[in-house]
């Protein structure tokens, strides 16, 4: 069905008082609504945004049209163009998204995060999000006519733009070694370099569909790269868990139940004697459990890198992927011309036989794991697979016959 | 359209974020890559000591998901006065304050509980939720996640502010079946679904729409091409083959897939990111069908909060919802909390035979 929309009958719903969205500025968590109101009392857009969003209430629809084409010289995305079905009430000339893309684990100085209220006060309609699911600052609401000056003002404060449509995504990634001693790889510098050397896949269209890159300091992934980037990198170890046994003995005084997490161990790679934690660490997965309950006593290991997985995405269009290992282990360290150079390959490949819309890893379940290892030249190692497959349908090369 | 630009235009352009660098407490640049441990202080407040015997508090507080200048401005108005000139904001969208001083938390969280920022949130706390944007600036959003995010975040308020739930609580809310963000590994999800195939508006269709990719975007050949008359073209649909994806209508507006009467919310427990002790995990469908109904979709709330403390009550310490139901098995789970299980609940696409169980292993009442 297609929603009737009679202008004069919306307006007249307006002046039905009191709005249903005034119902959310009730309850104890921070809401939105009077977030509207402290703009919509100073800036047309965003009274008119405020009015559009009532009647999507009012009528439980979305009163938002496609995107057009909106962009800023020289780039192919990073503006999200979005006009209202209704301009009559709502945004008359279009209500756009920029994406600005983030410092690297959203660390900030209090005069750069001023600097960009100043600008979006100025030409957009003051509201924003810190941050949106990618990671970017979302700058809500501009209208057509703002779109380049905004942007150039956001150059001058020290911003560009984030990643949208299909290009490299503005990347993510935790707190890392600035703030967190589980980090074993420098997430923040990997994230900067990596930004700045692929400025062009990031701002300018290249690819069959977007490209996103989430990188975590360790297995708890705390920027949850396994389940929606194409390429996550998680930090990991190889050698053994540091112990400190007089820290695991005062953990126990202070009233830790250490049975409790010996038992929870997955490889049943622990023991605890009354006195002493043993790790067998030929068994251990590497899971963080452990080192998660005890941080003074417990520390990863100092062989340290990451593990690399590609494919995680959200459903559409033929299913959700959790990100599965294709480098068990890689030392991740400036320059990081190995992850440069494996990323590139795959980009290559991708870009030859990925169709209009499908990501990378639909393409290697498309294509097949074989096919994606030989072209980036990965050897096949079992940590990429649960088991071995159980089916005989093997394809052979002529030259593997001899 | 020639677009005027200033004259070092080309030069600006593609510089990147700011540097990271620049925008750490020097407390951070000092011990960067040092850091010893942590420890839970107080619900909201973590100690973190370096291995030069620095000590930092963080102070994490709830902020609105869609933020007016002003209030980025109050922030920076606290971190100035407590924290130096710095803050950062956590992967969940909370603001966290740094604190070197620890006679400065107290007057801190005075401060941001009477501005209207809850201080809580850390340990096995229930989180930010993820959200999409919804009715506020998307086009293909069903229902409007960041109302129903704060609807639900008054429900589980409590859980905010005392850790005390068997394991962390995350929730992430998607529209539509695009899922901006990842919602499909979390421990409660609730996606946006259309029951009913688009109508095609046949003069949109011909007018703006390239018919063969969207014909061939849809992954159930639903859609087929339509002749109107001589050189205007649109699309047909078979409704018997349409599963509700909404791809068309993502790269053709004249696949009008929205019906405010039939869309509704679906609800998904049971998934995982970390890799501590279980490998992540799908979240799963518990519900198919709960309706639209904003303001504060009282139908949602009620289930979720239903969930929570069935949790809260069976589960064992470290116990994600996942890996609880997973221990106590599906079929009990539905038993507990008193759901229905339908055909709606078996997957009939690609993937749907990874979930049958070949096994005569079950647990009885």
């Amino acid at each position: 069905m297609s929603l009737e929309l009679n202008i004069d009958e919306l307006k007249k719903e307006l002046e039905k008082k009191p709005w249903l969205i005034e119902e959310l500025k009730k309850g104890p968590w921070p809401g939105f609504i009077t977030e509207y109101e402290r703009m919509a009392a100073r800036k047309e857009i965003t009274k008119r945004m405020m009015c559009q969003l009532e009647l999507s209430y009012r009528n439980r629809t979305t009163l938002w049209k496609h995107g057009g084409a909106v962009t800023v010289k020289g780039y192919g995305g990073g503006v999200i163009g979005r006009y209202s079905m209704i301009p009559e009430i709502g945004p008359p000339s279009g209500s756009h998204t920029f994406r600005v893309n983030q410092p690297a684990g959203w660390f900030y100085k209090t005069d750069k995060l001023r600097a960009i209220c100043e600008v979006w006060e100025k030409y957009g309609s003051g509201l924003m999000n810190l941050h949106g699911s990618t990671g970017d600052i979302i700058l809500l609401g501009v209208d057509s006519p703002e779109v380049q000056e905004c942007f150039e003002n956001l150059l001058d404060v020290g911003y560009d733009l984030g990643g949208s449509g299909s290009v490299l995504r503005s990347l993510s990634c935790c707190k890392g070694p600035a703030l967190c001693e589980w980090a074993l790889i420098d997430t923040l510098d990997l994230y900067h370099d990596l930004t700045m050397t692929y400025q062009d896949y990031l701002h300018r269209p290249h690819w069959p569909y977007k490209f996103k890159i989430k990188i975590s300091g360790c297995p708890n992934d705390c920027v949850a790269a396994k389940g929606r980037a194409d390429l996550a990198v998680i930090g990991t170890w190889r050698d053994e868990i540091q112990i400190d046994q007089e820290e695991v003995r005062n953990y126990v005084k202070s009233g830790l139940d250490i049975e409790h997490i010996v038992k929870n161990c997955p490889t049943k790679a622990m023991s605890w004697d009354g006195n002493e934690l043993k790790i067998d660490n030929k068994e251990c997965v590497r899971c963080m459990y452990c080192i998660n309950k005890m941080p003074k006593a417990l520390k990863p290991g100092k062989d340290r890198g990451a593990t690399l997985l590609l494919g995680g995405k959200a459903t559409i269009l033929h299913t959700a992927f959790i990100g599965w290992v294709i480098v068990p282990f890689m030392k991740i360290e400036k320059p990081y011309k190995e992850l440069k150079e494996l990323l590139e390959k795959m980009w290559d490949w991708w870009d030859e036989h990925g169709r209009y819309r499908e990501r990378i890893g639909e393409l290697v379940y498309r294509l097949g794991m074989n096919e994606f290892l030989r072209a980036v030249g990965l050897p096949a190692v079992p940590q990429m697979v649960w088991h071995p497959r159980n089916n005989p349908y093997i394809f052979w090369r002529p030259e593997e016959l001899e | 359209m020639a677009q005027k630009v200033s004259k070092d235009y080309w030069s600006k352009i593609m510089r990147g974020p700011p540097y990271y660098g620049d925008m750490l407490h020097p407390i951070l640049k000092k011990n960067y890559g040092k850091w010893k441990y942590h420890e839970h202080v107080k619900p909201g407040v973590v100690k973190y000591v370096a291995e030069s015997g620095d000590v930092l508090y963080t102070v994490k507080a709830a902020i609105p998901k869609i933020l007016s200048v002003d209030t980025v401005r109050v922030l920076c108005d606290i971190a100035d006065k407590y924290s130096d000139g710095y803050l950062k904001f956590t992967s969940r969208h909370a603001a966290q304050f740094l604190i070197t001083d620890e006679s400065k938390i107290d007057p801190l969280i005075d401060e941001l509980e009477s501005k209207g920022f809850p201080v809580g949130g850390t340990g096995k706390s229930f989180k930010p939720i993820i959200h999409t944007i919804g009715w506020n600036h998307c086009h293909t959003a069903i229902y409007d996640a960041p109302g129903l995010a704060k609807a639900i975040s008054d429900e589980l308020f409590e859980y905010w502010k005392k850790p005390d739930l068997p394991a962390k609580l995350k929730i992430a809310l998607a529209c539509c079946l695009n899922m901006c963000g990842a919602i499909h590994c979390s421990d409660i999800a609730i996606v946006g679904l259309h029951r009913t195939p688009p109508v095609v508006d046949d003069e949109i269709v011909s007018k703006f729409c390239e018919i063969p990719s969207t014909i061939a975007g849809c992954p159930t050949f639903a859609l087929k091409p339509k002749v109107l008359g001589p050189g205007k073209r649109s699309i047909e649909v078979d409704p018997k083959k349409c599963m509700g994806c909404g791809n068309c209508y993502s790269v053709c507006p004249g696949m009008k897939i929205f019906n405010p009467k039939y869309d509704c919310l679906s609800i998904w427990v049971g998934g995982k990111i970390p890799d501590s002790k279980t490998p992540p995990k799908f979240s799963r469908l518990i519900i198919p069908y709960v309706p639209n109904n904003p303001p504060r979709w009282p139908e949602v709330t009620e289930i979720v909060k239903k969930i929570v403390d069935l949790w809260r009550k069976h589960a064992r310490p470290d116990e994600r919802i996942g890996e609880w139901i997973e221990r106590i098995g599906w079929e009990r789970f539905f038993k507990l909390a008193g759901l229905e299980f339908t055909e709606k609940h078996i997957d009939t696409y690609l993937f749907s035979v990874r979930d049958f169980r070949s096994s005569t292993q079950f647990k009885w009442e």
